[in-house]
């Protein structure tokens, strides 16, 4: 039996220990706002927190996950009546069309903002590299970062707006 | 609206609970209906409810269009309301459920009237049959830049003008006043001169016994409250907080996973098959083969969808596990000697023998031109193979019970799936159910019902629920392929550097027809085509044909002007003095863009034009190359739709477009090796990144025209854009896509050889 925390509760699992978190959240706990993109760390959309920080959930066996606190984009919002700023954020800029890599670019977002409030583009490039967007929302989701970071959206064509 | 109601009319009714619905109907025999004998009965109509309001005062939109990131719903949705004058905060959307009764009725209309170009690419999917009027009648099709375009037009506009007629013509008998003297707003009926005011609903089951109009007076573009300006989405707050649901979060109960593995060599079968390793893993459940499938059709030809070996198991994770420890030996049945080189070879070979050449356009004397040439121009392209590669990999549910099937999917064509599951199955299409989904991202993939086939035969073999999960592996290597294409061009040229003629030749024709044309004034031309066929099969990617010939001709036309010495947008420009709208969109994009600033050493500037879908695009491209690697900073487009229903959701489609062309043009390549994909998954099948996103600027001019789509045209100028500005920067052209194999480290001086 492997135990971790999920958004806060305690689960266990009786599985292969070498599952990766990915489909022990969406088949065994119904958690199916983590998407299954590429299963080999390429693309992002799995991405979930583990103990706050960005974890592609598709290549992390839940055994190496064992007592640790695991957070999924239905845990993302402070409580059930409010969002998450980032979240906000994407309304706003109305970033997403699909809509399915959108949970992992918001927990890599929420991952940088947690340890780097004010990053820069190339920061910013960098945390959000590994998470493909494939309607190409890539200018929105910056947007929507650098509105929550307060730190203005940089157009070339326009200087800082 | 031209002549709408010769074979459609609005019709009306009561649904249950006593709110209003308001469709529009359409007859599939008589060529004059007497409206009001039609409206009363009967079996022969098809009666489409666009909205239905309900006792609370809210308009239910319900759009036959599935969502797939376009924001198609919401645009519709914002049609019919205006014309409606509904409350927007009243208003909500629903999908049509999948059946025939929800019919496309306006792309068909479209289709029969003529003034809507269904890409033909695109009626395979509908029953596998050739379309024809009454066939037409059962479309539910999402593609092709459509929805708006006739859906919208022809159907949710006249709907929410009924409505809002018949809401006043209900209070008018009730309040004893003329009809004329109420005015409607914000989904209330207002007399201003007898103070009085209430809320549709009030007259909602009035109005529902009544007989509809025959032509409600649409409003004029200035009377738009709601079209033209920006709402959100409907879609959106689900898709930020994981609760959207796609087709891979449904849970039916009793449910198990499958994933597949289909012959790697397309069309070949199974020739011997090892499951004891698989069956050995724990959690599988079964081991399954599905027939293979030679579809054959008089547009996409032949379609070798081979035989393929399904893991039946309790999860998805045992189900790949399984997958992997299969030992299959496959049996081809020819294609396996083919790859890159041989096919690009056979279409060079097919070029040069001109068998039975086709032409699209066939003007003046191009051989008077060449005679009178100064010189002749000659160039030659090439495009490979590329995979849809949508983020949410391919997946269906089904459940086979009792001669019944449920399918829950996500895909954009509802009734097709329907048709095709059912004929697989050798069921009635009555007893197939489609649930349909969010896609995440569908981009012309999701129009081939393959994987619902698949899902649905698994399932009848293991007599449970089955939720079938491909592997990102089989997505990119069983996808339909946009087509690899080699296009031949020659111009002449005179003295003055003027263009007197147009040659080109290119293998495969498909759709839309008009892809391969140009919009300039060259008064010879001879445009035509030769097939070439190979084993791998092909369907509609983003914008179809149109991402392949836009970079062949707009690269051609670059080499052009830089034959003549010239600007290549001045070049253009001089060009397409006859072509208001074009040149509109050519001058916005360049002013916006500063194409005249002057740009240091290693950047460069492209510029391109290609109309598609009934939308003209112009973009600029500029990008910065050190040391032979080719950043991308920034595209300017402009963007002519005739009319923007929803701007900002145009914009997000524009950027979207760009992106899905320009993530192509840098690094999109399928490979054929040993008659099968050679590219598996991101790492090589690399798709672009935040990392080498460029800023996008996007200006929308307003012409008035007739509506054009949104979700392709942004797409096929950005690839001979970008080509034409790594020829600015480095003075090297671009004549093979992708640009990543090109090595721009050492300027090459190409000659019109192609490498």
């Amino acid at each position: 039996m492997i135990r971790l925390r999920v958004n806060g509760e305690e689960q266990a699992f009786d599985i292969d220990p070498q599952t990766p978190l990915l489909w022990a959240l969406r088949e065994q706990l119904r958690l199916t706002g983590t998407k299954f993109g590429c299963g080999i760390g390429q693309c992002g959309a799995c991405t979930v927190h583990v103990n706050g920080v960005a974890m592609r959930s598709c290549m992390t066996p839940i055994a190496a996950v064992q007592g640790q606190q695991v957070t999924t984009i239905e845990g993302l919002a402070p409580n059930p009546d409010e969002l998450h700023p980032l979240q906000q954020a994407w309304i706003e800029a109305q970033v997403p069309q699909c809509g399915y890599c959108q949970s992992g670019q918001l927990m890599s977002a929420a991952s940088l903002l947690a340890s780097n409030a004010k990053p820069s583009d190339a920061e910013i490039n960098a945390a959000m590299a590994g998470n493909l967007c494939r309607c190409g929302m890539y200018g929105r989701i910056k947007k929507a970062i650098k509105n929550v970071a307060g730190v203005g959206y940089f157009d070339p064509a326009q200087g800082e707006v | 609206m031209g002549k709408w109601t010769r074979r459609a009319f609005v019709t009306a009714g009561v649904v249950a609970g006593g709110g209003l619905f308001v469709g529009v109907a359409v007859r599939t025999g008589h060529r004059t209906p007497e409206l009001a004998s039609l409206v009363a009965d009967d079996d022969e109509i098809l009666v489409n409810a666009w909205v239905k309001l309900d006792q609370d005062n809210v308009a239910t939109v319900i759009v036959p269009h599935s969502e797939m990131g376009q924001g198609a719903q919401t645009a519709l949705a914002q049609m019919l309301a205006d014309e409606m004058d509904a409350d927007w905060d009243l208003v909500q959307v629903q999908e049509a459920p999948a059946t025939s009764e929800y019919a496309n009725y306006a792309l068909a209309r479209g289709a029969v009237l003529g003034n809507a170009d269904i890409p033909k690419i695109l009626v395979p999917t509908i029953d596998g049959l050739m379309l024809q009027v009454t066939k037409a009648l059962g479309l539910q099709i999402t593609g092709g830049s459509l929805s708006i375009r006739t859906t919208g037009h022809y159907g949710m506009r006249v709907a929410g003008a009924a409505a809002r007629e018949m809401l006043i013509e209900a209070a008018a008998a009730k309040w004893q006043v003329p009809a004329q003297e109420i005015e409607t707003q914000a989904s209330h009926l207002i007399h201003a001169s007898s103070q009085r005011r209430a809320p549709y609903a009030e007259f909602a089951s009035v109005a529902g016994q009544m007989m509809p109009p025959a032509s409600p007076q649409l409003k004029d573009n200035s009377q738009f409250k709601i079209i033209g300006h920006d709402v959100q989405r409907f879609d959106i707050p689900s898709k930020v907080d994981g609760s959207a649901q796609f087709a891979m979060d449904v849970q039916v109960p009793g449910m198990v996973y499958a994933t597949v593995r289909r012959s790697p060599v397309f069309g070949g079968e199974i020739a011997q098959l090892d499951d004891r390793a698989a069956k050995a893993v724990n959690g599988v459940i079964d081991v399954v083969t599905i027939p293979a499938a030679k579809k054959e059709d008089m547009f996409s030809g032949k379609q070798n969808i081979g035989e393929a070996v399904a893991v039946v198991a309790q999860g998805y994770w045992p189900a790949k596990q399984g997958l992997d420890a299969l030992t299959v030996q496959w049996k081809n049945i020819g294609g396996e000697e083919a790859d890159s080189d041989s096919i690009f070879a056979q279409f060079d070979r097919d070029l040069s023998a001109r068998f039975e050449r086709e032409n699209d356009r066939l003007q003046g004397d191009v051989n008077l031109a060449l005679e009178r040439a100064e010189r002749v121009v000659e160039a030659e392209y090439r495009v490979p193979y590329l995979a849809h590669a949508c983020m949410e990999p391919i997946n269906a549910t089904a459940k086979v019970e009792n001669g019944q099937c449920e399918l829950w999917i996500g895909c954009q064509n509802p009734l097709g799936f329907r048709d095709s599951v059912a004929e697989a199955l050798g069921f009635d299409p009555e007893n197939v159910t489609v649930y349909n989904h969010f896609m995440g991202g569908g981009f012309g993939r999701k129009s081939n019902p393959d994987y619902a086939i698949q899902a649905a035969l698994i399932a009848a073999m293991v007599e449970r629920p089955v939720q079938l999960i491909w592997s990102r592996e089989e997505d990119i290597r069983q996808d339909f392929y946009r087509p690899a294409v080699r296009s031949r061009f020659r111009a002449a040229i005179d003295a003055q550097g003027d263009v007197l003629s147009w040659e080109n030749t290119y293998v495969d024709k498909h759709e839309p027809a008009e892809a391969p044309l140009i919009p300039y004034a060259v008064g010879a031309q001879d445009i035509g085509y030769v097939a070439s066929p190979t084993h791998i099969p092909f369907g509609a990617w983003r914008s179809v044909d149109h991402t392949q010939h836009g970079f062949f001709t707009e690269s051609f036309v670059d080499e052009l002007a830089a034959a003549k010495g010239v600007d290549a947008y001045a070049f253009r420009a001089q060009l397409l003095q006859d072509k208001p709208r074009h040149l509109a969109v050519l001058n916005k994009a360049a002013k916006e863009a500063g194409w005249d600033r002057p740009l240091a050493q290693g950047r460069g500037r492209g510029i391109a034009l290609q109309e598609s879908f009934g939308t003209l695009v112009a973009e600029v491209v500029e990008v910065t190359v050190t040391a032979g690697e080719v950043k991308v900073d920034r595209i300017v487009a402009a963007v002519d739709p005739g009319f923007a229903v929803s701007p900002d959701g145009l914009k997000a489609q524009i950027e979207s477009g760009i992106i899905y062309g320009l993530s192509a043009a840098m690094f999109g390549e399928i490979s054929i090796e040993a008659g099968a994909v050679a590219q598996s998954n991101f790492h090589d099948y690399q798709i672009l990144r935040m990392t080498d996103a460029p800023v996008i600027e996007t200006h929308i001019i307003t012409s008035g025209g007739p509506a054009g789509g949104a979700g392709e045209p942004g797409t096929p100028a950005v690839a001979p854009a970008l080509a034409n500005a790594v020829f600015n920067a480095t003075g090297t052209r671009v004549r093979q896509l992708p640009l990543k194999n090109y090595d721009l480290k050492f300027r090459i001086e190409e000659s019109d050889e192609v490498v």
